[in-house]
Parts: C-alpha cells; sequence; structure tokens
C-alpha cells in the first residue's frame, strides 16, 4: 500500500486523503459505481450510516422493514442491474437475519456485497453486547467472506469484495467490519481489481472442446439446447439467439433461464423440470445431442438421475468447473462464460433446421393443452384459478413486464403462464425456494427499473412472511403492482399431501388476516376479487395505478400444479393429471 | 467403491480457509481422518493433506469444491501408490518398563523407532512410519503401559514430476483479463 511519504515522493499526495474507515467505505462504494443501498442501521454499524449522510446525493439508501427484506431487494436489484447489490446491516441478529438471504444468493448465483457492523476489535470472542461470529455463520453461503479489523484493510478488501461478487460466477461477498475500523482513520488510496492471480474469473475455452461440440451438433438429428440463468448473466441472450437459430435448436428454459430467450419464439419449447413443459421433458429422454448452457442440473430439472438422457450426448457449457460431471456427466464440457463460448462456437455450427423433431414438441404441447392448460386459463366455472389470472396479466402487459415471484404454487403458475418475450423479466428464487421472496424482491427491482411495470404475484403463505415490507413500499412510493393469488392454503405443500401423504393436511390451511385492511395500514391501497367477471377490469385498473398496490385475487383452494414429475422420478414419467 | 484418497491441497495463507475446506466434508457428512498443514516449498503458499475414505467421483466433486473456494490455489487428489507419505507418533511409557529385561529395547531396535527424552518416571519414544507400522509398535508396547499416545497427521508428497509452481503458471494463464 502506498503511504503519504510515497505519494509525496510522486507528486500526487492530493489523490490520498487520511480519513475514517467507514469514509472510506463509502467512497469505495462510490467508485465501484453503487448508486443503492438496501439496509438497517444498529449499534455497530452507526459510524457507517454517520458516513452515508455525506453521500446522500450519490446514494440511495432505502431503509426496509427487516434485513431479510435487504438481502431479497438487492438480490433483485443485482440480477436486473447485473452488478452487486450492497447491503448494510448491524451485528448480531442484523447480521444473522442476511442468513436466508445469503443461501438464496448463493444457490442463484447472484452478486451482493453485504457490509455487517461487528463489535469492537477489541471485544472479539468474548460474547460482547450483539456479537455473533459472521464469518463463521456466513462461510458455506458465501463466495468469499472477510472480516476487517483495522481501517486500514477497508480499501483492497472492498475491492476485492466487489471483484469476486460479480466475477466468474457471481456469487454473495460478506464483509464484516468491527466498529474500531470503522472508526479509525486510513490513507484512502482505491484501486480497483480486475484480476486476482489465484482465481480465474473468465476461464478460456479449450478450441478443441468447441470443435467436438460443433461436431456433435451438426450431426444431430434430435439436438436439445436447456437454457440456463448463465446465459442471461453473461449478457449472452442475443447470442444464443443467433446461435440456436442457426442450428435449428428447440429451446428448453431452466427456471432461472426463463426470459433469456423470448417464450414466443418458435424456437421455444417451454420449462424444464418438475412442474415445467410435457414436451421438453418428455423429449429429453428422446433427444440425441442435449447442451446445456449455463445451468447445473438443478435435481428440480433432471429428477432422476439415473434415467436422465442417459440416451443423448451431453455437451454442457458451464463457467464454475465444480458443476461439470457434478450431477450429469458429460461428453463435451466448455468451462467458459457462456457468452465467449457461444461467439466461438456459432460460426462453427451449420445452418440447419429439424423440422420433424421440432413438430415431436408441438404435439406434445397439444397434448399437455387439452390436458392442463386449457383448463387452467379458460376455466369456465368455479372459483378462479391462478393460471387464468397469471395467463391474462401476460396477454394485458403483452408478456412485456417485469415479473417477480414468491415460492409456491403461484411461481410455477407463473414460470408456466406468463409469456417472457423481453429479457431479465423474472426475478424468484430458484435454488433456495425461499418464502417471502417476493414482495422485497418487489421493491429491489422496482428501485432497478421504475420505468416498467412490475407484478409481484405471491400465495397467501409467502405473503405474511415478509408483510412488513409493505411499509418500505409505501414510504419510497415504489410502483410495485402485487397480486396475491389467495388459496388459503400452503397450496404446493398442501398438493402433495394430497399427492403423497393420503390427502392428509397437517397444518396448511391457514387462519388468514383481512389483508387489504393489513395493506391500508401500512398505506398501501388495495382492492379484493372473487369474480371471474370483475378479472378483466380490474386488471385494467390495476396497469393504471400509480405506486404500490394489493391486489387479492381468491382463487380456488384445491388447484393444483399439472403437469408434475414425482420427486425422484424420470424426467419421462411427467404426470399430466 | 470407497477408497482411500490423500488430498493435497494449496492455498494462500487466509484466516478462515482451514474452516472453508472441512465445511465441504462436513455438509456431506464426511470424516476427515487426518488433516495436516504446514507451509510448502513456495513461502507464502501452504500445503494441506487431508486423509478422506469415499468413492472416487465423490472425491472428484470435492476436489473441485475446494478448488472453486478463493484462496485455494490447486487441489489435487491422489492414491496410495501415487504418494511417498509418513506420520509420526510419540508413546510414554514408564521408565520401570525398561528396567525388567530387555524387551522394551529389542522392541524399540526392531521398529526402528527411537527415544526421545529419558525422566525417572517415563520415557518418550517416536516412530515414523505409516499407521500399521506405528499402530504395531503401540500394541506390541501395550503391554508395558502407554501413559500417553498421540500420532500425527499424514504428510505426503507426490511422485509426479510437475511441481506445484508449474500449476500456478498455468492458473495465470488460463485467465482472460475481465
Amino acid at each position: 500500500m502506498q503511504t503519504k511519504t510515497d505519494a509525496r515522493k510522486a507528486g500526487k499526495q492530493e489523490t490520498i486523503e487520511r480519513i475514517s474507515g467507514a469514509e472510506a467505505l463509502m467512497r469505495a462504494l462510490i467508485i465501484e459505481g453503487v448508486d443503492t443501498i438496501f439496509g438497517y442501521i444498529g449499534g455497530a454499524i452507526m459510524p457507517v450510516y454517520d458516513a452515508l449522510m455525506n453521500y446522500e446525493d450519490k446514494v440511495r439508501h432505502v431503509m426496509v422493514r427487516h434485513e431479510q427484506g435487504a438481502m431479497h431487494a438487492a438480490q433483485a436489484y443485482a440480477r436486473i442491474k447485473r452488478r452487486p447489490g450492497v447491503v448494510f446491516t448491524t451485528s448480531g441478529p442484523g447480521a444473522t437475519n442476511t442468513v436466508t438471504g445469503l443461501a438464496d444468493a448463493m444457490l442463484d448465483s447472484t452478486p451482493l456485497v453485504v457490509i455487517t457492523g461487528q463489535v469492537g476489535a477489541a471485544m472479539l470472542g468474548t460474547d460482547a453486547f450483539q456479537e455473533t461470529d459472521v464469518v463463521s455463520v456466513s462461510m458455506p453461503l458465501t463466495k468469499w467472506n472477510y472480516q476487517i479489523t483495522c481501517a486500514d484493510e477497508i480499501p483492497e478488501v472492498l475491492a476485492k469484495a466487489f471483484f469476486y461478487a460479480n466475477s466468474g460466477r457471481p456469487g454473495p461477498v460478506v464483509i464484516d467490519i468491527t466498529k474500531n475500523a470503522q472508526f479509525d482513520e486510513v490513507d484512502f488510496d482505491y484501486k480497483k481489481i480486475s484480476r486476482v492471480s489465484s482465481y480465474v474469473a473468465k476461464p478460456r475455452p479449450d478450441i478443441a472442446d468447441i470443435d467436438k461440440a460443433a461436431d456433435l451438433i451438426n450431426a444431430a438429428k434430435s439436438p436439445l439446447v436447456l437454457v440456463g440463468q448463465g446465459v442471461a448473466i453473461s449478457g449472452a441472450q442475443e447470442e444464443f439467439k443467433t446461435f440456436v437459430e442457426k442450428a435449428g435448436l428447440p429451446v428448453a428454459s431452466t427456471l432461472l433461464g426463463l426470459s433469456a430467450f423470448p417464450s414466443n419464439h418458435a424456437l421455444f419449447t417451454g420449462m424444464l423440470g418438475m412442474h415445467g413443459n410435457y414436451a421438453p421433458n418428455i423429449n429429453t429422454n428422446k433427444c440425441d445431442v442435449l447442451i446445456a448452457i449455463g445451468m447445473r442440473f438443478d435435481d428440480r430439472v433432471t429428477g432422476n438421475l439415473e434415467t436422465y438422457a442417459k440416451q443423448a450426448k451431453i455437451i454442457h457449457i458451464e463457467i464454475d468447473p465444480s458443476e461439470v460431471d457434478k450431477n450429469v456427466k458429460t461428453d463435451v464440457a466448455i468451462v467458459s462464460d457462456a457468452k465467449q463460448a457461444l461467439e466461438l462456437l456459432t460460426p462453427k455450427v451449420k445452418n440447419n433446421s429439424h423440422e420433424d423433431w421440432l413438430k415431436s414438441f408441438a404435439k406434445l404441447h397439444e397434448v399437455e393443452y387439452e390436458k392442463v392448460i386449457r383448463k387452467d386459463i379458460h376455466p369456465t366455472k368455479g372459483m378462479m384459478h391462478m393460471g387464468e389470472v397469471i395467463n391474462r396479466v401476460s396477454e394485458k402487459t403483452k408478456g412485456e413486464a417485469l415479473i417477480v415471484t414468491d415460492v409456491g404454487q403461484h411461481q410455477m403458475a407463473s414460470a408456466r403462464y406468463y409469456q417472457f418475450n423481453k429479457k431479465d423479466s423474472l426475478i424468484t428464487s430458484g435454488g433456495l425456494g425461499t418464502m417471502g421472496f417476493g414482495i422485497p424482491a418487489g421493491m429491489g427491482a422496482a428501485i432497478a427499473k421504475p420505468d416498467r411495470p412490475i407484478f409481484v404475484f405471491v400465495g397467501d403463505g409467502g405473503f405474511q412472511m415478509t408483510v412488513q415490507e409493505l411499509g418500505t413500499l409505501a414510504q419510497y412510493h415504489l410502483p410495485v403492482k402485487i397480486i396475491l393469488l389467495n388459496n388459503n392454503y400452503l397450496g404446493m405443500v398442501r398438493q402433495w399431501q394430497e399427492l403423497f401423504f393420503d390427502g392428509r393436511y397437517a397444518s396448511t390451511e391457514l387462519v388468514n388476516p383481512d389483508f387489504l385492511k393489513i395493506a391500508e395500514g401500512f398505506g398501501v391501497p388495495g382492492k379484493q376479487i372473487s369474480d371471474r367477471e370483475a378479472l378483466d377490469s380490474t386488471l385494467d385498473e390495476l396497469l393504471n395505478v400509480e405506486g404500490p398496490f394489493l391486489l387479492e385475487v381468491k382463487v380456488q383452494k384445491m388447484g393444483n400444479i399439472f403437469p408434475m414429475i414425482p420427486a425422484g422420478a424420470t424426467v419421462s414419467d411427467m404426470r399430466l393429471e | 467403491m470407497k477408497k482411500e484418497y490423500t488430498l493435497t491441497i494449496f492455498t494462500e495463507n487466509k484466516i478462515g480457509l482451514l474452516h472453508r475446506i472441512t465445511v465441504i466434508f462436513t455438509r456431506r457428512k464426511l470424516n476427515i481422518e487426518s488433516l495436516n498443514t504446514s507451509e510448502s516449498e513456495i513461502r507464502g503458499i501452504y500445503r494441506f493433506t487431508i486423509v478422506v475414505t469415499v468413492t472416487e467421483s465423490m472425491v472428484q466433486t470435492l476436489v473441485k469444491q475446494i478448488e472453486k473456494q478463493i484462496g485455494i490455489l490447486k487441489a489435487f487428489y491422489h492414491t496410495l501408490e501415487e504418494i511417498v507419505y509418513q506420520e509420526i507418533a510419540l508413546y510414554k511409557v514408564p521408565t520401570h518398563a525398561f528396567a525388567d529385561g530387555n524387551e522394551v529395547e529389542k522392541l524399540i531396535r526392531n521398529h526402528n523407532a527411537r527415544i526421545l527424552r529419558i525422566e525417572p518416571e517415563y520415557i518418550i519414544v517416536e516412530k515414523t512410519g505409516h499407521k500399521e507400522e506405528t499402530q504395531q509398535l503401540f500394541r506390541d508396547l501395550e503391554q508395558f503401559g502407554i501413559l500417553q499416545f498421540a500420532r500425527s497427521g499424514r504428510i505426503a508428497l507426490t511422485k509426479q514430476i510437475k511441481e506445484i509452481t508449474a500449476y500456478l503458471k498455468e492458473l495465470e494463464m488460463q485467465q482472460d483479463e475481465t
């Protein structure tokens, strides 16, 4: 590190100032381009918040109602902006409340820089007030974490935090800063980092692997491409489209891959996995070459690995080498950023089309439409279905809204029935399946993209897990349209109880509050509907609302999400009813 | 099929790395049979030697997961044929055991062990070797009463010619500027 004297010798002492650690932290964030912080103040982070007041013109601080809310908001913000979401919390409970968000971000490869306050270095290990061993607690849930006990460390550690969080396979980073390090002074000299010698951020793909992949694709009669979030993270949506259009490859998406490729494209065949579409799941076990790009063969996608795509040659394009051969053994692995790999691969694939093979998807889709989809989106009697509400929202927004979901039946219905025609349009908790994700994530989405219509689909269970963030929505007047699909049950678990536990509904029926009154109490206007006839006009009203709004839709209590691959079953054994 | 593997891991000296490595085992409920860490031939780079009994596909997963951690430079796994390895054991036996006849002395000679310290009450014996060898001396000494016993983790060097410095150069070459 450069000292004051060195700098003076070099004749640039004006670039190095002696400032407090808290001030240094704020300046580091600004140099890293941070314009929004989600957080909650408390004792051990007070010096940082004091410094934050000096930068209110440059950085917007969103004061949430609970640290978990800050995490999910920052996650949504990061996934839309493709740069690290930043969270401030205090020590102890403030820090431990971030754990769910860290786990969620870790599984869904979301870049975060979480700054937690900590007791003074002299008190570490003494069981001081609000002391927790945050570094140990967050160890398995972070890509990297570090405890700063001395102000001098702040510039370099922050530069590393931002580099690690958003390079390679992105992930959350926790920086725990003791209170003395926030108060103490440091010579502030900040250098952004774009390379660390022991860390491969952007592995260079092996050209021999690219050639092998191209040969397999060119010889394939019935190829299938799986698009994962990696395509969106690397910003390769256009490259991906060019690739599949050139080679005429049918596309199926993981949950987090949705919106990386337009749902209305002729080559799009639907979502993979447990509650995905019939055609891509059945044809997974029929294709001759399976090309997986930026995804990790999660068990919700593959079902039983013993019987997953055994007939196919597998090509796996993936930036994280530890994902290669983890679940599915590959024939060709390209360890690379999706964009870089596609740029090299596309020129080597032949112009092609696979009309008959594509028709087989259309045929299977017809079966699904007749058996499942029609009943879901155009029911004629009984209470409303989740699918019909989501389908109407999709039609009214032309598939161009930004959709945020919570976790459960409504999440699967959103993934199935919203047509994602615009990129970066779905924010959902994939790997961790965090109930309570929806409302705070909607908040983060609204701050990242205030110009896009934002809908949060949430169930009556998840709504009550982070309901306090309605207060944040109201305070900042964030344009989030919440559609609460209320079936009075923890629907997905109830569905499993119906199918696999002889209909014994243990602890899944909810005794719900008056949701509109709750929203009103927080200052969020709302409306409840239960009649099908009211849906259309109410959605029209909702589209024109500015600021937050809660629309509660009473839906059928015993609705099930089909098709379904029961846990541990084979993808091609997908049940339609 | 499960088999004994020796993992060699090269790391930067960063606080917390040991924890990052061990959680990779504990979350899969795998027992670490032995663990040793010391500075390697390169200053500032540490060598971890971990012994674990798992299937080959599991050890491959473990090595990849470990290598992925920030601060880990390189991780390898080896079978016993691929390494030269050693452990050290210390035995504290009562001095009077040596007074009666020459049996203990014979044992120490036959085991190629050596005596580190002699006190009126006890003698400390040291034996290096593979686990079976140090364990055999333990069994042989047991009849005389062992006051204390400790065995180190395994340390191992690989027979392969390619050294870590060559891998580190490759690591440098692998990355593009971002």
